[in-house]
């Protein structure tokens, strides 16, 4: 398998891996990424914005509008990773967004696009393992990995289908919800968690509606990743060019909680 | 006409090389309509898959639905020869279903009926819906009224400033109306809310989807719960004039009445069938909603399909005077006919439909809505070609009550 090394390596790592979202096109992003691998950010997760992102919440879905508002395309989004590959060689990026903008010209040229910027991951809201073709053979072939979702909803006997695929890591998504609403219970967390990992030996990076140092602390400590999106975002909105100082800060007390949690116990062999 | 089939069990059975077996089992139609949800939603799909077989299965549940139709839409609905506007147009014979005559106005009842059953048999105890001019939220109410559970519309915010009597209905029928304001608070806007409001409620809630699109098997049940309309015309064609007609002729926004009417018809070969889309101001700019005519393939809410959208695959606005044609999308089986040539599409403009709006309440004293015053202003133009022995039957798929502040103010009249 072709899988980027820089994925694998940042859950290689000997502390858990705090993943940062913000949406391409949304302010500076260049300048609001390197924001984030400053302030410790393990793995970065660019937002590709989309006009109906079904998915998220206000927090996300302002951004998606503000950055197609001042224009952005599907090539700005490919120049920015593609620019911030140059600057980071090791920081692994993962695009995050919908069906649609990634298969309009093809699955073929996306994947090439995601190879030829550097790319590590893709995730896609609304393309499940049912619908896999669509995308995932092409991504595949050029080296990048599909990274599903699972979800509360994901029971035991759809757990294989959704794992069966993935690259990369796995990526819980810990509400049923959008993005950047309620938080789930740390104790749900912790069993869904552990259920996951008994199906796959994928990392497991657990998101949605986590936003605070202490939050993202306790659910390092169950679990390979944490992503934290939304307050991210909103940092941006609210501070607009002055957002990076504001990005570094949240971002560096975020890595502190995430970094220093104790490592997620590893699966045992057959557990 | 005694026991006229009114279920959708009644369906002639479909041949092996048949246009009428679509989706296959993954809820493809062709390379169209599939499962392009949120890993959230796709137990619940499944789920929903599961339970509508069961039903399908369930003569019980047949029985109710029927029942339902007969007693409380007031099923079947009327076949009727327009002899003036025939004369009028000087062509075919025009002979319109009268599906205006149900119960709030609109075949869009049909398929609510069949929904909430499925929502009850599921256990569910809450209903969300989307509207767009409000007659998709009126039915969902209405059911939901009837059968006590409570129910809340999601409408886009101008929607709502625009179709205040629909909103007025929905809360006296106790439904709440929320307007949606994310996005550009249209339609596809109140879809998307729709959408977050099930991914959040899953435990409980039943999302009744308004026309033939949304994830698999969405598409299939509001089809197979609409074809009431066509296997009722079937007979009723037979028993009227003893043959079937030349043309079908449907409105389409996401296409469920035109499905509900072509689909018991389609492996009729000599059955020709032609669905309309809205040109808004004309197909040459962006001021149309005509998905099939001005559209490419994607996926949005669900399925892929004909979308409106720009070359980053970015969503656009659709225009129509009518505000239940206005969807940048199309059902998924639409795109599949229309791929495979089995049926024709054409758009009607705004201009186009208000003349035959007009057309139709002076020659046979009729207010249609403006959906259907696109198929009839295609009625007018094929007519005409058309030699007088010939037959049309176009779906009048709901009344123009909705639709006469909307005229009014096109036509320059203060009221």
């Amino acid at each position: 398998m072709s899988v980027s090394s820089r994925l694998s390596d940042a859950f290689a790592k000997p502390h858990p891996a705090l993943v940062c979202f913000l949406t391409a096109g949304d302010g500076d992003t260049a300048a609001n990424l390197d924001a984030l691998v400053a302030g410790g950010a393990d793995v970065i997760e660019l937002g590709m914005p989309f006009t109906d992102p079904m998915a998220d919440g206000p927090a996300i879905q302002n951004a998606n509008i503000r950055s197609l508002g001042a224009g952005t395309t599907t090539k700005d989004v490919f120049a920015i990773a593609f620019e911030f590959r140059e600057r980071h060689r090791e920081v692994p990026l993962v695009l995050m967004g919908y069906a649609n903008p990634m298969i309009r010209r093809g699955p073929e040229w996306f994947g090439s696009q995601c190879a030829a910027a550097g790319i590590d991951g893709v995730i896609c809201v609304d393309i499940p393992p049912e619908e896999d073709e669509a995308l995932g053979p092409e991504l595949r072939s050029f080296g990048v990995a599909p990274i599903r979702l699972a979800t509360p909803t994901t029971d035991t006997n759809r757990l294989p289908q959704v794992v069966e695929g993935s690259e990369g890591f796995l990526y819980y998504v810990s509400v049923a919800g959008i993005t950047g609403k309620q938080q789930a219970a740390q104790a749900s967390i912790e069993d869904a968690v552990a259920r996951l990992k008994k199906a796959t030996d994928l990392p497991v990076a657990v998101g949605f509606g986590v936003r605070t140092p202490e939050q993202a602390g306790a659910i390092a400590a169950v679990a390979d990743g944490v992503v934290v999106g939304s307050a991210l975002v909103e940092l941006v909105a609210e501070h607009g060019r002055e957002a990076p100082e504001h990005l570094k800060a949240l971002t560096a007390s975020l890595a502190k909680a995430v970094h220093s949690a104790a490592r997620a116990p590893r699966k045992e062999e057959n557990a | 006409m005694t026991e006229q089939p009114n279920s959708f069990r009644q369906m002639p059975p479909a041949k092996a090389n048949s246009f009428r077996n679509q989706p296959d089992e993954r809820g493809h139609f062709g390379d169209y309509g599939g499962r392009y949800v949120a890993e959230t939603l796709m137990p619940l799909v499944l789920d929903l898959e599961r339970e509508y077989r069961k039903a399908q299965a369930d003569p019980e549940f047949q029985r109710e639905f029927d029942d339902l139709l007969e007693h409380y839409v007031g099923r079947p609905s009327p076949l009727y020869f327009a002899e003036r506007l025939t004369e009028a147009l000087g062509g075919a014979q025009v002979w319109f279903k009268r599906d205006e005559l149900n119960h709030t106005g609109a075949h869009k009842i049909n398929n609510c009926i069949g929904q909430i059953l499925l929502a009850i048999r599921m256990g569910k105890t809450r209903i969300i819906a989307e509207t767009g001019a409000g007659q998709h939220g009126v039915a969902t109410a209405t059911v939901c009224a009837r059968f006590g559970l409570p129910c809340v519309v999601y409408m886009g915010a101008e929607d709502v400033r625009r179709q205040s009597p629909n909103v007025f209905r929905m809360k006296l029928l106790g439904a709440e109306v929320v307007p949606v304001t994310s996005g550009r608070g249209t339609l596809k806007d109140a879809m998307n809310e729709g959408l977050r409001d099930w991914v959040a409620n899953v435990h409980d809630t039943f999302y009744i989807i308004g026309t033939a699109a949304g994830p698999h098997p969405y598409p299939e049940l509001v089809r197979n719960f609409q074809s009431v309309i066509g296997n009722e015309a079937r007979a009723q064609m037979q028993d009227r004039i003893g043959r079937l007609p030349d043309l079908l002729v449907a409105a389409i926004g996401g296409g469920s009445n035109a499905l509900g009417l072509f689909h018991p018809f389609l492996d009729d070969p000599d059955v020709k069938m032609l669905g309309v889309e809205a040109a808004g101001h004309g197909l040459d700019g962006d001021e149309h909603a005509a998905s099939l005519l001005g559209g490419f393939p994607g996926v949005l809410h669900g399925n892929k399909t004909y979308l409106l959208q720009d070359e980053d695959g970015q969503i656009t606005e659709g225009h129509s005077i009518s505000a239940g044609l206005d969807y940048p999308g199309i059902g998924p089986e639409h795109a599949w006919l229309k791929d495979t040539g089995r049926v024709e599409y054409t758009a009607i403009t705004d201009e186009e439909a208000l003349e035959a709006f007009q057309l139709l309440c002076r020659t046979e004293g009729i207010i249609p809505a403006l959906e259907p015053s696109h198929a009839i202003a295609a009625v007018a133009k094929r007519a005409k070609e058309m030699p007088k022995d010939s037959v049309i039957l176009a779906n009048l798929c709901g009344r123009g009550d909705k639709d006469i502040f909307t005229v009014a103010e096109r036509l320059g009249v203060q009221m």
